[in-house]
């Protein structure tokens, strides 16, 4: 990886955790075009003709293997909308890497939006990591909107982790699930704003087949002047179970949304949601301050500790 | 080492004047073990948090190893070498032990230090050193962990409000062994809030609250007898 600077090496990081081409499959892609692509013997990458983007195929049966997908954009300005198909084979085990690294060092707004589309064969199980990050000492906004579709089979795990912690300054997340009987969906998010930034999250899941389930868990900080808007639609169209639990933490001039929805239509469907926003309480940082620790490192141990 | 001088401290009342909860109290303690007891809502909890610097005082002065601490912070007192365990402790959701034993030790511990403290709690450190020190744990678990994090921060003055409470599964002997062990360690004085009679057993001084004063002060030959003549018997029973 000669030819990325330090500054998409360090985006890579960020994003990926990784400093180099990672071993297996992966699609890099940079500033807007394809950087480097790589197929293992189960996973198949296949660029997009009709439109940006690549539909990747993995093989039934493929197991412990692991798939990166990052998006670096350092090209102030840059606008694009990337669709990628992920075909998931039945019995798969798999982890996939992927994430939006944006440095903004002019005035334009960059913005990178990507539409993901998860087909889940039977049994399959795929761990999805997803993380967001921002920089740059330009006035231009780093805009970060990510669609996730995702479509369960039979008895299909999915668990999808996603962080935007810093340098986003306005995201939509929408991600909508369909899961067939005894499919599961875990999402577990975590979002932390500052400035005047604004982040919303939508998560549409129709809990569709017998005995499926979903568990939506986000945790979020939101400082200075920045705005969220949590929204959860669970519907439970059968016996199945459902869960969504919002929790945010709440500082300076801020302001947080939390807006759920569960419906149920089976007699059998069980759903549950939890919301809470509050500020730090008062007695956490009073403890870690007989500990030795300043009003501020208390704070940002909580806080730490609360998106960890 | 710690010298309280006319401590006094008054809240609003819901009546809209205030109430005077600690009035002159005068104190010194340099002893080992000394153990504050009294009825509840006596200020036994307030003078705590004052010694910590969680309530600043009405009026008075306190000095720790003859430094005026009145009106240091929480921080700056624990960096002097002020320790304060809560009567309830306090829940974080992400936090786990390791993170908070190793905030008390002031470094990064290794599992095997920390795991240290927590076996000398009774606690089988594999069990809770990723646990998260939320909801999920016990009262009684919370309370030996907050106990692992002052054996952690070995300061010259430790300070324990109720730290019995809540612990009635594990035992006051292995309670006392870590006072005595904590002791050894730092060489300090370790102050002891308690209704507990073996707890009282072991003070080298007992001072005795009462409305917000000191009722009687000394060593324990000579106030307990005073303390158990004059109270009923069941807010001091022993309890195994």
């Amino acid at each position: 990886m000669a030819q990325l600077d330090s500054i998409k090496k360090n985006l890579l990081e960020q994003v990926a955790d990784i400093h180099e081409v990672p071993a297996g499959a992966y699609s890099l892609r940079v500033d807007g075009k394809l950087f480097g692509k790589n197929n293992s013997e189960n996973i198949e990458i296949v660029t997009k003709t009709d439109k940006q983007g690549i539909d990747i195929y993995v093989k039934p049966g493929t197991k412990k293997e692991s798939l990166h997908i990052p998006v670096l954009l350092a090209q102030s300005g840059l606008k694009e909308l990337v669709y990628n198909d992920f075909h998931i084979g039945e019995d798969c085990d798999i982890t996939i890497v992927a994430g939006c690294g944006i440095h903004n060092g002019g005035s334009a707004e960059s913005e990178h939006s990507g539409i993901h589309a998860f087909y889940l064969g039977k049994n399959a199980r795929v761990k999805y990591i997803e993380k967001h990050y921002g920089e740059g000492d330009g006035s231009g906004k780093n805009t970060i909107n990510p669609t996730t579709v995702a479509e369960l089979d039979e008895g299909a795990y999915m668990e999808m982790e996603t962080a935007q912690i810093k340098g986003i300054d306005s995201t939509n997340r929408m991600t909508r699930a369909k899961l067939a009987d005894k499919a599961t969906l875990i999402v577990r998010e975590k979002v932390m704003t500052h400035g005047s930034q604004r982040a919303e999250t939508h998560f549409e899941v129709d809990l569709n087949g017998r005995d499926c389930g979903t568990h939506v868990i986000s945790r979020s900080v939101a400082r200075d002047s920045s705005t969220q808007l949590f929204v959860s639609h669970v519907n439970g169209n059968n016996a199945c179970s459902g869960h969504t639990e919002c929790d945010a933490i709440i500082m300076d001039g801020a302001s947080v949304s939390a807006v759920p929805e569960i419906v149920a239509n089976h007699p059998d469907a069980s759903l549950i949601h939890e919301a809470a926003i509050g500020k730090i309480a008062g007695e956490q940082l009073i403890k870690l301050m007989t500990l030795g620790l300043t009003e501020k490192e208390a704070e940002e141990q909580i806080i730490g500790g609360f998106l960890k | 080492m710690l010298e309280l001088q006319h401590i006094s401290f008054s809240a609003p009342s819901e009546e809209g004047g205030k109430t005077e909860i600690l009035k002159d109290i005068n104190l010194k303690i340099s002893e080992r073990f000394v153990a504050i007891t009294g009825p509840n809502g006596s200020g036994k909890s307030t003078l705590a948090k004052i010694i910590a610097g969680i309530i600043a005082p009405t009026s008075g002065r306190i000095l720790f190893d003859g430094e005026d601490i009145t009106n240091l912070s929480i921080t700056e007192r624990a960096h002097r070498g002020i320790s304060f365990a809560f009567q309830q402790p306090v829940r974080f959701k992400g936090l786990t032990v390791k993170d908070l034993i190793s905030l008390a030790a002031g470094e990064k511990l290794s599992i095997s230090a920390a795991c240290a403290y927590l076996s000398e709690v009774g606690l089988c450190a594999k069990e809770y050193i990723n646990r998260e020190v939320n909801a999920s744990l016990s009262g009684g678990e919370l309370k030996r962990i907050e106990i692992a994090e002052i054996l952690a921060r070995g300061t010259k003055l430790s300070v324990f409000d109720e730290p019995e409470a809540g612990i009635d599964l594990w035992s006051f002997q292995n309670l006392i062994k870590v006072f005595e062990k904590m002791h050894e360690k730092t060489k300090g004085s370790i102050l002891i809030i308690s209704h507990q009679e073996r707890i009282l057993n072991i003070a080298d001084k007992v001072v005795m609250v009462a409305d917000g004063k000191i009722a009687a002060e000394g060593k324990k030959e000579d106030v307990l007898p005073k303390l158990f003549g004059t109270v009923t018997g069941c807010r001091f029973t022993e309890v195994d």
